[in-house]
């Protein structure tokens, strides 16, 4: 089955949760929905669920005009971030539910059930009532049931945040998994770029109600179509310095200056913004024209492998992405290296004018979605 | 951005509105049209004005029932409020004994008006009650029928008997509701048990015992059923609440107009102290902000 | 201004526990000494909410003693223990103000008033909230409520430790960098001892200078942050940390060779002694290394095993690549820009970065010596370097 959205719109007591969202979902995808709180991530996935209706706009399952079905008449299933389980029945009879709703044969559901449970591990767990289960099989429990009936459209809304990180690696492993061998299309909300890298696919970078971007995720993440799109899709958040350029050097502030590169050099002169990923700073020169940056430290985040170093310098702030652990005290003066060659490009408008790495191609950067 | 306006859910409120206006809207028209008429039989009536409210207003013997009434009520809030706070805060918060304690609270809220009045009445009696003949043995002479004061004080313990508990219970879900944390911050903080009653559990229980106010000064202003049985009114009139006279009144006497007048004169006194409860308390719970930093 | 002492310290739920899994703390010495910033770091019922009751007193330990420099608190309550304490949801005297509540702990031993105000405002000031002093704490929002009651502790002058029990559980993503920064700063400013209680490890590390692990009831590890990512002293504590973390390898000798699963695995002699040495009993022996030191080549090479590849996560600016050796599955984390193996691979377990678990405890391996740690991070180096 596959899913378009046809300039999906979505007005509420006049504040617009949904604007003028378009998208084609291919049969057997998965599609992960990047954004913050309030980005329009549930209401894209209520509208598509048949939960919601649109204002104006049109939903198509296979071409065909579904806009006005409810969600009874879409097959669809959805996994929300509660654990919502039937606290009185057992495993068995959660994950059974939706087949005996849908008067399917007793020794089928009970083939159907036990093949999910053992996809879900929990086939140990069947006799069990869910709140006698850890967060984590009572997760599991759930997408057990939605996974049980066979829709044509399964819906994540951010399933794995009231779970602690060890669970999140696990169930994020696992997801691609469970459903490379079904063609029924995933959709999977989440707010953190790091777990929409993990579970690849497709990714929909939506910010404000509308639709920034979509594409592969690997290739969303490398080529951002707009400063936006690349903030959100960055976590720690891509640093963003503004800077000139003029004759053959570009100058951040008045006392940092560099020659201008291969690359950089097709922008012509002008003010721009330029991005560079905190895990592309350094505290040890990685080439030779690294720039070097003194700063002062507000916060190390560790995250146990990782390093978050928070930094300010006279022209605002900026994180680096440390690989290992490394302390610091809280205002200390720090050398960070800059490299020159890996900085994105941004009109004042935000729209990209430069991806280091790849050769320079218009086309490519100039394929927005509306 | 194309707007669409769909007005079409206003339909739904019909049938809500329907109902007001059956339920609340066309007797209380009723009452309004009748208090502005004399009417002297069913085919005779004059339009008089205000002149019925004026009449009630003036009536020395309405005018006590209404001192009587505010007396009364003001005295049960008076202990049955502290009184429930008290009775919650010694509930047990849990297991079988918290179940029993709850099941024996609730029994007197169980009972009818009218069967309250007859248990007490019976009760109070002075040759087969346990309470009239037990004060009568320990030398008081105790009649509600010759004596105000007994009247009084027999009716109020009544009260409080009855609906007590209601308070308590509110208040009892209030405290369950707050977080252990909560006490344990206050022990650490080495808060005496005044404090934690005075900054922790009665901060908590505001909401409920403003419900429980509201709810019990709205009953005990219409009490009628309960003195009626247990004293009639009596001795003399000194037990007449507002809700007696009327029905005097009404039916009795059979005074449509002056009883109209007085019925919305009644309605407004009750929603008119209700109101100032309401927005006092709300008042009180008001931040003071945008004052200077310092303390 | 006290060292904590726990010392034989267990404590069960159950009237007449008897095996080690009736405990929800087992057998435990441990020392948090005077001003320092601690975390412990722990997955959900691992027993940490159980000390931190015994340490502020609202549990009375069944076996061993809770010590206050030398001093016996065990039955002592909370409020005769100079201990504060900030919860995971805000607690707050609503109808009191803010000045109010922070004055509270205060006057409830009768500090004369002016003693009071000095305090309250040093306190408010260094947590940003003198222009919410005459507010109803009520209708302050949960980053200040948080604020607010560590303000309660802080303004005490006998307080021996403040412990925290996931106290950024209820606030906004975008406050929690604010708020742990203001940790960090108060922890400087006041030097009072702080015992930070969570599951996530980032809030451990990024608040602690030392994190206690706890797992079943025990302190599998007391470490930096450091200490704990690069030499873990127990395989919970390797696989806890870290995102994705240790890989563990069951190691045996066939041959006069390493196999892990009866896969042969290249490793130093110094190494294999050690192993072999190990073996000799009935322990089961486990080589751990973390994904961030697997080498990976897509040619073989000298010390290098080769392995076939299962799966690559591509996370942006790295990726992590697993890989089977026979039927385990190893983890590698390779920097952007390398070009990645496609069906068959090559890995290396660099000795420095190796470490051998015997029981599941960390062994030191004589003759292996820790690679230079870089020019930052002075202070909190490897101890454990001289051992060897």
């Amino acid at each position: 089955m596959s899913l378009t959205l046809e300039g999906v719109t979505r007005v509420v007591a006049n504040e617009t949760h949904l604007d003028e969202v378009s998208m084609i979902l291919e049969p057997g995808s998965f599609n992960v929905l990047l954004g913050r709180t309030l980005a329009g991530k549930t209401s894209l996935m209520r509208v598509m669920a048949g939960l919601d209706q649109v204002t104006s706009g049109r939903v198509l399952m296979n071409g065909e005009d579904v806009t006005g079905l409810g969600v009874r008449q879409r097959n669809v299933a959805m996994v929300y971030q509660q654990f919502i389980n039937y606290p009185h029945q057992t495993v068995y009879d959660n994950i059974a539910s939706p087949l005996k709703l849908a008067k399917v044969p007793r020794k089928e559901i009970d083939v159907r059930v036990r093949e999910v449970a053992s996809l879900l591990h929990i086939d140990h767990l069947l006799s069990r009532k869910p709140l006698e289960l850890s967060g984590g099989q009572q997760q599991r429990t759930a997408m057990a049931r939605a996974l049980v009936k066979d829709a044509s459209l399964v819906l994540f809304d951010e399933p794995l945040v009231n779970l602690d990180y060890k669970l999140r690696e696990e169930f994020r492993e696992e997801l691609g998994a469970l459903f490379a061998a079904r063609d029924c299309i995933v959709v999977y909300a989440t707010t953190e770029p790091s777990e929409a890298l993990a579970l690849g696919g497709h990714t929909a970078v939506l910010h404000e109600g509308r639709l920034m971007q979509y594409g592969p995720t690997a290739d969303v993440f490398r080529r951002p179509n707009t400063l936006t799109s690349a903030e959100m899709f960055s976590e720690p958040p891509m640093n963003v310095i503004g800077g000139h350029i003029h004759a053959n050097e570009v100058t951040f502030g008045d006392d940092m200056h560099f020659a201008l590169d291969q690359g950089l050099r097709g922008l012509g002169e002008g003010h721009f913004r330029f991005g560079v990923r905190p895990a592309h700073l350094s505290l040890s020169p990685q080439a030779n024209d690294d720039l070097a940056l003194d700063v002062v430290v507000d916060l190390a985040e560790i995250s146990g492998s990782e390093t978050f170093l928070h930094v300010h310098h006279s022209r605002g702030t900026m994180v680096a992405h440390l690989p290992g652990v490394h302390t610091f005290d809280v205002n200390q003066k720090v050398r960070l290296y800059f490299p020159i060659h890996r900085l994105y490009a941004f009109a004042d408008d935000g729209s990209t004018l430069y991806i280091p790495g790849a050769p320079q191609r218009t086309d490519d950067v100039d394929g927005e979605v509306h | 951005m194309n707007k669409v306006r769909n007005n079409s859910a206003w339909w739904l409120v019909l049938p809500m509105l329907a109902l007001v206006t059956f339920s609340a809207i066309v007797p209380l028209m009723t009452v309004v049209n009748y208090s502005v008429q004399d009417v002297l039989d069913p085919h005779t009536r004059y339009f008089v004005g205000v002149e019925w409210f004026v009449d009630t207003l003036n009536n020395p013997g309405l005018q006590a029932a209404l001192a009587r009434q505010f007396a009364f009520s003001l005295t049960i809030l008076a202990i049955e409020v502290p009184l429930g706070i008290g009775v919650a805060l010694l509930m047990p918060k849990r297991g079988w004994q918290a179940s029993l304690v709850l099941i024996l609270v609730t029994l007197p809220l169980l009972i009818p008006w009218n069967v309250v009045g007859s248990i007490w009445q019976i009760f109070t009696r002075g040759d087969i009650g346990l309470m009239g003949w037990s004060l009568r043995q320990l030398g008081y002479p105790y009649n509600i029928t010759s004596s105000s004061i007994d009247a009084w004080a027999t009716i109020i313990l009544m009260d409080v008997w009855h609906w007590t508990s209601l308070i308590a219970l509110l208040c009892y879900s209030g405290l369950q509701a707050i977080p252990e944390a909560y006490y344990q911050a206050a022990r650490i903080d080495r808060a005496s048990r005044w404090a934690v009653f005075r900054y922790i559990q009665l901060p908590k229980l505001t909401n409920v015992l403003v419900i429980g106010v509201l709810l019990r000064f709205m009953h005990s202003f219409m009490i009628y059923a309960e003195p009626f049985v247990l004293t009639g009114g009596g001795p003399g009139s000194s037990t007449t609440f507002l809700s007696q006279s009327l029905a005097i009144m009404a039916t009795a006497q059979f005074d449509v107009g002056p009883s109209a007048a007085f019925s919305l004169i009644y309605f407004l006194i009750i929603l008119l102290v209700c109101w100032v409860f309401y927005t006092a308390i709300m008042n009180l719970q008001k931040d003071r902000r945008g004052e200077g930093p310092d303390a | 201004m006290v060292d904590i002492t726990l010392s034989g310290l267990a404590h069960s739920y159950q009237s007449s526990p008897s095996k080690d899994e009736d405990y929800a703390i087992r057998h435990m010495d441990h020392v948090w000494e005077q001003g320092g910033a601690y975390a412990l770091l722990g997955p959900s019922g691992c027993g940490k909410s159980t000390l931190l009751n015994i340490m502020s007193g609202l549990l009375a330990p069944s076996q061993g003693d809770v010590l206050f420099d030398d001093k016996r608190v065990n039955q002592l309550p909370p409020q005769e223990r100079n201990i504060a304490q900030v919860f995971q949801f805000p607690v707050v005297y609503d109808t009191m103000t803010v000045f109010d509540n922070l004055a509270f702990p205060l006057r409830n031993t009768g500090v004369p008033e002016a003693q009071i105000r000095e305090r309250v405002h040093e306190v408010a000031d260094a947590l940003e909230l003198t222009s919410h002093l005459k507010r109803k704490a009520r209708n302050l929002t949960a980053d200040e409520k948080q604020k607010v009651s560590m303000g309660r502790g802080l303004v005490r002058s006998d307080v021996a430790a403040i412990l925290f029990d996931e106290p950024l559980t209820v606030i906004d993503p975008q406050l929690k960098f604010k708020l742990r920064r203001k940790l960090k700063e108060i922890h400087q400013r006041f030097a009072v001892t702080m015992i930070y209680v969570t599951h996530d490890q980032l809030e451990a590390s990024t608040f602690a200078d030392k994190i206690a692990v706890m797992y079943e009831g025990q302190i599998v590890q007391f470490g930096t942050p450091r200490e704990l990512f690069e030499r873990p002293a127990h395989t919970f504590v390797g696989y806890f940390i870290g995102s994705p973390g240790m890989n563990f390898l069951e190691v045996d000798m066939a041959d006069g060779q390493v196999v892990c699963q009866g896969s042969p695995l290249a490793v130093d002699e110094s190494v294999q002694m050690a192993i072999e040495k190990a073996l000799s009993g009935t322990a089961t022996v486990k080589l751990g290394i973390r994904p961030e030191f697997v080498q990976v080549s897509a040619e073989p090479g000298e010390g290098f095993i080769e392995v076939s590849m299962d799966q690559c996560q591509d996370l942006g600016t790295f990726s992590i690549l697993s890989v089977r050796l026979g039927q385990v599955v190893l983890k590698a984390r390779v920097e952007e820009g390398r070009t990645l193996p496609a069906q068959r691979a090559y890995i290396r377990f660099p000795p420095e970065h190796l470490g051998l678990y015997v029981d599941e405890y960390r062994v030191e391996i004589g003759g292996i010596h820790n690679k230079e740690n870089g020019p930052h991070g002075e202070g909190n180096g490897l101890h454990g370097e001289e051992e060897a």
